[in-house]
């Protein structure tokens, strides 16, 4: 079992009027095997605990701590953090001209693995993860999310969780930008990986969308930089029901 | 859309081309100090060393200077191209038969053997009608080189053409690449720049009737202090022609300098014609300028294509950042994203042998060391 703990996380942002603070103390813990989701209205902070965790250099961490299994998860960089198992599937994918999805996978999983895969198995698991998500064999050829529909931007995304097989998955508006189609093929992709059992998985949503076809164990509520709400799946059908007004007060659409 | 700035004379004679005083619209960019010796009316006899074995049915011959004016696809452009005209003791000749062809390539490797004295070369490509071939040049070694390289391709004939430039540090390379492309002819041109103090090459793009078709493609990597022009000045004098440019550059450290300027000259009777060019520049640090200058002169109202584009910028580190976040170390990532920058450029570079070499050198530029596995 593997534990990701967030603990008074605080970052803050570079912005026209100097460092202002996105985060203010967010607490989150995760074990490996768990689905939980966070949501909550635009700009309050969800995307921004994405990247920070990530080790996006725009996000400064001022404050807090995040560990996996006692290891310090902000003194690692980037590429340690997806190496010691950390996946983000972003909302907004990098476009990577030039670079082929094929020679970007088989980069990424001998890096995330320690050793490249044998290239006959190799093609064999690459093909068939493709496959499963539905995405035609002339994707391997493509640029990295180079005139990538929005769609297939998150089918690229999920690929990548599949073949990476992380420790923890945080999913940053994956849901975004899917027709109904789409959001099912993706959202099996996601069960799929969830399937074996070890993964710890964090949902960002704004909606109920996913959450219809991923489900959640706990559901966190997130207004201005803190974890205003935590519950069950039932509080994701009370923000369904009554929006987020009822978390965060007067004043805020749901 | 601006004036073509290379459409003026092409001579052998060198009155017309007075000593540059740096405010000619050709001279501007030029690194003039490091050429000095190469704008110098001064006979030589600096040679390059030619490593090559060729096949038998390849035949490379000395000619004389008279010889190669006649043969060579254009008059010189410039002092340096008229003076290696003059003072090169004639030309080495590659005669590549009417209808033949050579699947494999033909790799000729020129080497500098020293700085001093001066070197003036001449080499002619000729390739015959209907015949196809690939030629790779490879410059290396140390050499103040002034040379010309003219390239013909005949009726209905086909050439992939490679020069890598990858001098030594102190090195100067000035000359001129002259391509004259016959009907319904081919020819891609790769142009790879890696290696010397100064590099400074004027490709002139001729017709010699309609159905020709040019694909011009460069690639260069310049590191602190080094300084690169690119020119090519496409001439559309026949119709129902195609060129295609396309010149990518990448620059990093203090003083490394890049130019390039792509003119294309659509004149009146050259209807139909279908043209494109670009260049990119990638500047991976701050120390790094790079000049970009497109230029197209349409003088048809009939034309069935004509576009430009130039852009310069900065490494883009969320490039980066979205391949760590996958795992991979940031040396590797830098790597993926400048190889996959130049990729278009790579693509074209149809010898497997040869794009690996390059790759390798770019990678090398990068201090990207590979990892034995």
């Amino acid at each position: 079992m593997t534990e990701l703990k967030i603990h008074e996380l605080h970052v803050e942002v570079e912005s026209d009027g100097g460092p202002k603070e996105i985060l203010r103390g967010v607490n989150l813990t995760v074990v490996s095997g768990q689905t939980h989701a966070i949501m909550g209205p635009n700009g309050s902070g969800k995307s921004t605990l994405a990247y920070a965790l990530a080790g996006h250099p725009a996000y400064r961490i001022t404050g807090g701590s995040v560990t996996m299994d006692g290891e310090d998860v902000l003194d690692m960089s980037v590429d340690e953090r997806a190496r010691a198992g950390l996946f983000l599937a972003m909302q907004y994918p990098v476009e990577v001209p030039g670079v082929s999805v094929s020679n970007f996978l088989r980069t990424s999983v001998t890096a995330v693995r320690g050793e490249a895969p044998p290239l006959r198995s190799w093609l064999k698991e690459m093909r068939s993860a493709m496959a499963d998500l539905n995405v035609d064999s002339s994707f391997a050829e493509r640029s990295v999310n180079e005139g990538f529909s929005g769609g297939e931007r998150k089918r690229h995304e999920i690929l990548q969780m599949g073949l990476l097989n992380p420790k923890f998955a945080v999913l940053d508006e994956t849901d975004s930008g899917l027709d109904v189609d789409a959001l099912k093929v993706v959202s099996e992709g996601v069960n799929r990986v969830r399937a074996g059992g070890e993964v710890g998985v964090v949902l960002i949503t704004h909606t109920t969308r996913l959450l219809r076809q991923i489900p959640v164990e706990f559901v966190h509520v997130m207004w201005q930089g803190r974890i205003v709400a935590e519950g069950g799946p039932e509080l994701a059908d009370e923000i369904e029901a009554n929006g987020y007004e009822q978390f965060i007060g007067a004043g805020v659409a749901g | 859309m601006g004036q073509v700035s290379m459409s003026n004379a092409r001579s052998y004679d060198l009155a017309e081309f007075p000593p540059p005083s740096g405010r000619e619209e050709v001279w501007r960019f030029a690194p003039r100090a490091a050429l000095k010796p190469l704008l110098e009316d001064a006979p030589s006899d600096g040679r390059l060393r030619w490593e090559t074995t060729l096949s038998e049915d390849v035949t490379l011959t000395q000619i004389t200077s008279e010889q190669a004016r006649e043969r060579a696809a254009s008059a010189p452009v410039d002092r340096i191209s008229a003076l290696a005209a003059k003072h090169a003791d004639g030309a080495r000749l590659l005669d590549i038969q009417a209808d033949a062809s050579h699947p494999e390539p033909i790799v000729l490797d020129l080497v500098g053997v020293g700085r001093e004295p001066v070197t003036w070369g001449q080499v002619l490509i000729d390739v015959g009608a209907g015949a196809k071939a690939t030629v790779v040049l490879r410059f290396s070694g140390a050499a103040q080189y002034a040379g010309n390289l003219s390239v013909v391709v005949g009726d209905n004939a086909s050439l992939e053409l490679v020069s890598v430039q990858n001098w030594s540090d102190d090195s100067v390379h000035a000359g001129h690449f002259a391509t004259r492309i016959g009907r319904d002819a081919r020819l891609r041109s790769v142009l790879v720049t890696l290696g010397g103090e100064a590099v400074r090459l004027v490709q002139t793009v001729d017709y010699d009737g309609p159905g020709g078709d040019a694909d011009i493609r460069g690639l260069f990597f310049a590191d602190a202090g080094q300084r690169f022009e690119h020119r090519s000045f496409v001439d559309h004098s026949q119709p129902h022609c195609r060129s295609n440019v396309v010149f990518k550059g990448a620059l990093q450290g203090e003083r490394a300098r890049s130019v390039w300027v792509g003119d294309v000259l659509i004149r009146a009777n050259a209807v139909g014609t279908q043209t494109y060019e670009i260049n990119r520049n990638l500047l991976l640090d701050d120390g790094p300028r790079a000049d970009s200058v497109p230029n197209l002169e349409i003088l048809t109202g009939d034309v069935a294509g004509a576009g430009h584009a130039s852009a310069t910028g900065r490494f883009d580190e969320e490039q980066v950042f979205y391949l760590r976040s996958r795992g991979i170390s940031e040396e590797e990532a830098r790597r993926l994203v400048v190889l996959g920058f130049f990729a278009d450029v790579l693509d074209g570079i149809d010898v497997p042998m040869i794009r690996a070499e390059v790759m390798r050198a770019v990678e090398a530029e990068l201090g990207y060391r590979r990892e034995v596995q």
